[in-house]
């Protein structure tokens, strides 16, 4: 008896070890379906571009389907066709699912992967990355939520560009996909009617490829990698041909040039300052009867992108930087700021398991795709259901992450114009839940981040307006439940915010998409 | 009867290893070769405290002005029962706080996980001089806190279920004795608040997959009616898992492994038959990902039978 139960535990304890754990995850973005747009938006040929509405690009006229060569590029196709490997097969289900789509992931993934702020150098100073050696360390770029938002919103208005212009040399060689010029091609994506030359998968690849050597010069290995396996996609699935694809890249690389030249001198390069810099707003604050903020980590840190407040936005008129800057943050010694300091104290003791989940959920600092990032994947996880065409994917994600560069800029004006304490700086022994962002408090960028992106998705998606905007105040709000920021930051951090975000609202009523 | 308890029962609770950036418990009971006789019930508690200023960052060592001490108290308490002589259970759940002496960061408090074991005592003969055992455990720890399992260094352990296996081989001549044992950890996937983290790659999910791991131990001592005393070297590696890259966060699903030594005494004053005082100290000697700790513990135990001895 006692050696059957014993051998029916040791049975029961194997069965148990194996089926206890868990260890399967499904992602939510490798269930995204393959795109089939519910329109293919023929006439955004008339869409307004960002910058390139002056601009002339070149593609050279497609050789005619009874080519010899155009014959040899369907054979191709066809040989991939003949022998697909369970790993290509994998390589058309990820890539269908949309190049912007699947061309912001990546993005955001670069952007998580280089959120890392630089390890001091041994006499206590920090080191910054250099551009033209990206990969020393510090690698090239520092994505903080700044250099991030910007990057995001280039990228987007390029690939937003750059398919409009595609569109128009589309309707011009009018030259279908290969499926429907050949019977024995197969279409192992949903079928389109979208002509084919140049693609709208290479010019997207094409203009994200060649706004990488800007933006994340040390990656450009990995982005090559991406670019040839998304071509290989095209081809393996019998959408495009080799000559489709190297015009939209080439097109693609053309738009770039446009927004390569407008980056390179939107000043964004100079925004770390200099000791000069950062010095003066210390004493610009004193002279102002205000307590300067100062860096909380050990050792100091200089003030993150200072001069961010002087980048030329893409939205906004310069002049309106300033202009809707929102008023001072309440004095010490007031009542109001007694009292919100008061309660960032009482959050400092809150061990509401709710708020720690709500402060991690929108942390989105080191190692993240950062706050923008964040809005970024919440929009895609939303259009994903909408089945927009490419060129409306670019075109929402442009009028986002426009408005997130522009928001940045205004956040960073506010911050460094007022130069306002951390309540952690005022009051010693305040614990907080997650790390103290290394600038000044008012007013939170989480929040303004988080009001520019829910007023932009509101627009583009109004029966879910609401929800967008209950978690862009729970984002801000999550930064004094922290312990990292005064109410009055996220408050008027989320009101700055929408109204930056109304910016990109009025762009996107008047560009034609409509 | 009598010579049985006495010379077969002991560590009713041991030591804690704090192997990795987060805080592992587990009760010796677990990891040594003495068993409990049928209807004993041993009860224990446990007090360790845990501190460190240096880690490893991938397999760079570093401090961090941030965090200056990450430091740690576990209360532990918990019961070993002899089902028979040769099978005994526990359960043990541990009550854990955790702060920084530096930066602003928010410790930890909470009970963290229950953990359980049964042991069985498959083997027991004499060989040689001496006497062989060999043990077969098996283990598991489930949550009980809902604690934030995403919040290293101050979280209290990874808020995941766990099942292990070990095998224990102990030889003791005389007074003298040597163990050896090896344990097989299978960690089932934690749920994160986040919805999104970059690993060495982008996750869309609040699903982290945590490696597997083992953890091999060597021990020797003496072992007196009065007093045990053994020095102790343990090896815990995650196979998998990915290295911290430079100054930033630590992850939950980050190869941690840990070379740790240590010593552990245990008194039982002959004057109160059951009662049992243990202390004990280890420290990190080599690690990757973790913090290199240094603890020290103390408990007390009480073991006694449940059944009336028939006279």
């Amino acid at each position: 008896m006692k050696t059957r139960i014993l051998y029916i535990s040791a049975l029961l304890s194997a069965a148990l070890f194996v089926a206890s754990c868990k260890k399967d995850i499904t992602e939510r973005n490798q269930e995204f379906p393959a795109l089939a747009p519910a329109n293919i938006d023929l006439n955004a040929d008339t869409w307004v571009p960002i910058l390139t509405g002056a601009s002339t690009f070149t593609v050279a006229t497609p050789e005619a389907i009874t080519t010899p060569n155009y014959l040899a590029d369907l054979n191709e196709i066809k040989s991939y066709q003949k022998n697909l490997t369970s790993e290509q097969k994998d390589i058309i289900k990820y890539w269908s699912a949309g190049s912007v789509l699947r061309w912001n992931e990546i993005l955001r993934e670069l952007v998580a992967k280089h959120n890392l702020p630089p390890y001091q150098n041994d006499d206590g100073s920090y080191p910054f990355p250099s551009a033209a050696n990206p990969l020393a360390y510090p690698l090239f770029p520092f994505s903080n939520p700044p250099y991030a938002a910007r990057a995001y919103a280039y990228v987007s208005a390029a690939q937003y560009d750059a398919l409009v212009q595609a569109w128009k040399f589309k309707k011009s060689f009018n030259r279908a996909a290969p499926y429907k010029n050949d019977v024995n091609v197969q279409a192992l994506v949903p079928k389109s009617d979208l002509p084919a030359y140049p693609s709208e998968d290479a010019v997207v690849a094409g203009v994200t490829a060649q706004m990488m050597v800007l933006l994340f010069p040390g990656d450009l290995d990995y982005i090559q990698k991406k670019v040839a396996e998304e071509k290989l996609f095209r081809l393996m699935a019998g959408a495009n041909t080799r000559s489709d694809w190297d015009a939209g890249e080439n097109l693609g690389k053309q738009v770039a040039a446009v927004f390569l030249a407008r980056a390179r001198s939107d000043k964004a390069g100079a925004a770390i300052g200099t000791q000069t810099d950062w010095t003066k707003f210390e004493t610009d604050a004193k002279a102002a009867g205000n307590t300067p903020w100062i860096s909380l980590e050990l050792p100091h840190r200089p003030p993150m992108l200072p001069l961010f407040t002087k980048v030329t936005p893409l939205l906004l008129p310069a002049a309106t930087v300033a202009a809707i800057r929102p008023a001072a943050p309440y004095k010490e010694g007031t009542a109001e700021y007694e009292k919100d300091m008061q309660e960032v104290m009482a959050m400092s003791n809150d061990h509401s398991r709710e708020h720690e989940r709500i402060v991690a959920f929108w942390a989105d600092g080191v190692g993240t795709t950062t706050p923008p990032g964040h809005w970024n994947a919440i929009a895609a996880e939303e259009f994903v259901k909408h089945n927009y065409s490419e060129v409306r994917w670019a075109r929402n994600l442009a009028l986002l992450n426009m408005a997130e560069m522009d928001a940045a800029i205004v956040c960073w004006d506010t911050k460094y114009f007022y130069f306002n304490p951390r309540p952690t700086q005022m009051v010693a022994g305040i614990k907080t839940l997650t790390g103290i962002p290394n600038f000044p408090s008012y007013i939170s960028g989480h929040a303004t981040f988080s009001g520019a992106a829910a007023t932009v998705l509101g627009y583009l998606v109004p029966e879910r307006a609401t929800e967008f905007m209950t978690m862009a105040n729970e984002a801000g709000m999550s930064r004094l439940y922290g312990g990292i920021h005064y109410r009055n930051d996220c408050t008027v951090g989320l009101a700055t915010g929408v109204k930056v975000g109304a910016y990109a609202v009025a762009k996107g009523k008047a560009d034609g998409s409509n | 009867m009598k010579y049985l308890l006495q010379y077969t029962y002991r560590y009713c609770v041991g030591i804690v290893a704090f192997v990795t950036l987060t805080q592992t418990v587990c009760a010796q009971t677990e990891s040594d070769a003495i068993m409990i006789p049928k209807n004993y019930l041993c009860v224990a508690g446990m007090y360790a405290h845990n501190n460190w200023d240096h880690y490893w960052e991938g397999t760079l060592k570093r401090e961090n002005l941030n965090l200056g001490d990450i430091s740690s108290n576990i209360y532990n308490v918990g019961v070993v029962y002899g089902l028979s002589n040769r099978i005994n259970i526990s359960a043990f759940t541990p009550y854990i706080t955790t702060k920084a002496s530096a930066g602003t960061l928010r410790g930890q408090r909470g009970f963290q996980d229950i953990n359980l074991a049964f042991k069985w005592m498959a083997v027991r003969e004499q060989i040689g001089r001496g006497l062989l055992s060999f043990h077969a455990i098996a283990s598991g720890s489930i949550p009980v806190g809902n604690y934030q399992g995403d919040y290293l260094p101050f979280a209290l352990g990874s808020r995941s279920k766990s099942i292990a296996v070990r095998g224990l081989v102990n030889y003791q001549i005389g007074r003298f004795f040597v163990a050896g044992a090896g344990q097989y950890i299978r960690r089932d996937n934690m749920t994160i608040d986040r919805d999104a983290y970059y690993t060495t790659e982008m996750h869309y999910t609040n699903q982290v997959a945590l490696p597997n791991a083992t953890n091999f131990l060597v021990s020797a001592g003496f072992r007196s009616l009065l007093l045990n005393v053994e020095a102790i070297a343990t090896k815990y590696t995650t196979l998998g898992g990915f290295d911290i890259t430079r100054n930033n966060m630590p992850f939950p699903s980050n190869r941690m492994n840990a070379t740790a030594i240590g010593g552990l005494v245990k008194y039982m004053p002959q004057t109160i038959r059951g009662l049992e005082f243990t202390a004990g100290s280890n420290y990190v000697v080599a690690g990757r990902n973790v913090g290199q700790n240094f603890q020290i513990m103390g408990g007390i135990d009480y073991v006694f039978s449940v059944k009336k001895e028939k006279k």
